[in-house]
């Protein structure tokens, strides 16, 4: 029995041949085991080997290779070839983020984001280690354990208009990983994230579309991050009117 | 927080694709949440009907019995039609993203999302009952 394909439209770009990127044509077997990033090995392998894209782990966790599946953010480790069936399949690299090449994006400004937001533990004093590891109780855990899943794959971003629309947007991923770090009880830097996330182009940008939840593919709720944050966010602001001398 | 969209120094030509101006008709979501935000200008639109209301009524009853004359001409209850369509929307829609906003606990468990979306509903009809009764109390 023939084996079944399906054809796959993938976007390709050179920099330094072309002034747009354009769709090429690759038909791959149709193996109901194969995700889209399969195919795409495939095709480096057999048909083309110019195909540049970027892929690690193949399995959710190290977030690489985030693409737009069909026009909609995908890992592509995780999308099923035949949930595509019979396809065409239109594989683009992420939306709004420019191209280095074919699939490949360029992620600098998103790290840059992220490094900006502090997303690590920040403590007015260490305490010596003489006196043992900052317990938690699973209560306390559980109060940041969701959005600590962020693997930084960008699908939030690539979701987000907001994003597209104005770049200097600190985005989803960044956002509810401060949200993780202020809910971590060993952390006390809440007032110095907040200082830096309370401008326009923090939580305040967000709109609330909600398409960075949906699309994210460990459930990190970036979008209900943002909001709980504005409600952090106007709090303080009431207790610093209120309490202009009380406040930290 | 980043002054501008920084990236590396050294680098090929990237192709950077222009957002369309209508992005919003890209999917259904986007299309809702534009409703939504447009749903506003109907909502602050019916405040300032109550307020010119109230105005009308303490201005008399002839100014009153004008204002209403102004409700039930045809345009003005087209736009109130679709104006409460879009009011309904909006109600609805803020609605079902509250629970993401709003993290309670008991018990040490979060109160599941359903719950807060109901008990945003019951507030909702609770304060109609109590609107419609004190309208309506003396007609009976």
């Amino acid at each position: 029995m023939a084996t079944e394909i399906v054809r796959l439209e993938v976007a390709r770009y050179s920099p330094e041949h072309d002034a747009t990127p354009s769709f090429q044509s690759f038909d791959v077997p149709l193996r109901k085991d194969w995700v889209v990033l399969d195919a795409l090995n495939y095709i480096k392998d057999k048909l083309d080997g110019s195909l540049a894209y970027r892929w690690s782990c193949r399995m959710g966790i190290c977030g690489s290779c985030g693409m737009m599946v069909n026009g909609e953010p995908k890992l592509t480790c995780a999308a099923f070839l035949t949930d595509y069936a019979p396809g065409p399949i239109r594989i683009e690299p992420l939306r709004y983020f420019p191209v280095v090449r074919d699939l490949v994006i360029e992620m600098t400004d998103f790290l840059r984001k992220l490094h900006d937001v502090k997303p690590w533990i920040i403590r007015d004093a260490e305490k010596p280690l003489a006196e043992g590891e900052y317990l938690q109780t699973p209560a306390q855990l559980d109060a940041y354990k969701q959005f600590s899943m962020c693997i930084n794959c960008m699908l939030c971003y690539a979701a987000c208009p907001v994003y597209g629309l104005d770049p200097l947007f600190s985005g989803p991923a960044a956002i509810a990983l401060a949200q993780r770090y202020n809910m971590d009880s060993r952390d006390q830097g809440a007032i110095e994230r907040l200082h830096i996330l309370s401008q326009h182009e923090g939580i305040w940008g967000c709109t609330f579309v909600g398409e960075c939840t949906r699309v994210c593919p460990k459930h990190v709720d970036p979008a209900g991050a943002i909001q709980q944050y504005k409600l952090t966010a106007a709090l303080e602001w009431f207790k610093s009117v209120l309490l202009p001398r009380g406040q930290q | 927080m980043s002054s501008a969209p920084r990236y590396t120094e050294h680098h090929p030509r990237w192709y950077r694709e222009r957002v369309s101006t209508y992005w919003w008709l890209w999917r259904w979501n986007y299309l809702k949440f534009v409703l939504r935000e447009i749903s506003s200008v109907f909502i602050a639109w019916f405040v300032l009907v109550t307020l010119l209301q109230f105005r009308a009524l303490s201005s008399g009853a002839q100014a009153y019995a004008q204002f209403q004359e102004w409700l039930r001409s045809p345009g003005i209850l087209l736009l109130h039609l679709i104006g409460f369509a879009f009011v309904l929307f909006h109600t609805a829609t803020w609605f079902g993203l509250a629970p993401a906003a709003l993290v309670v606990r008991l018990g040490g468990k979060r109160v599941p999302a359903a719950l807060i979306v109901a008990s945003n509903y019951a507030a909702w009809l609770a304060v109609s009952a109590v609107i419609a009764w004190l309208v309506l109390r003396g007609r009976a």
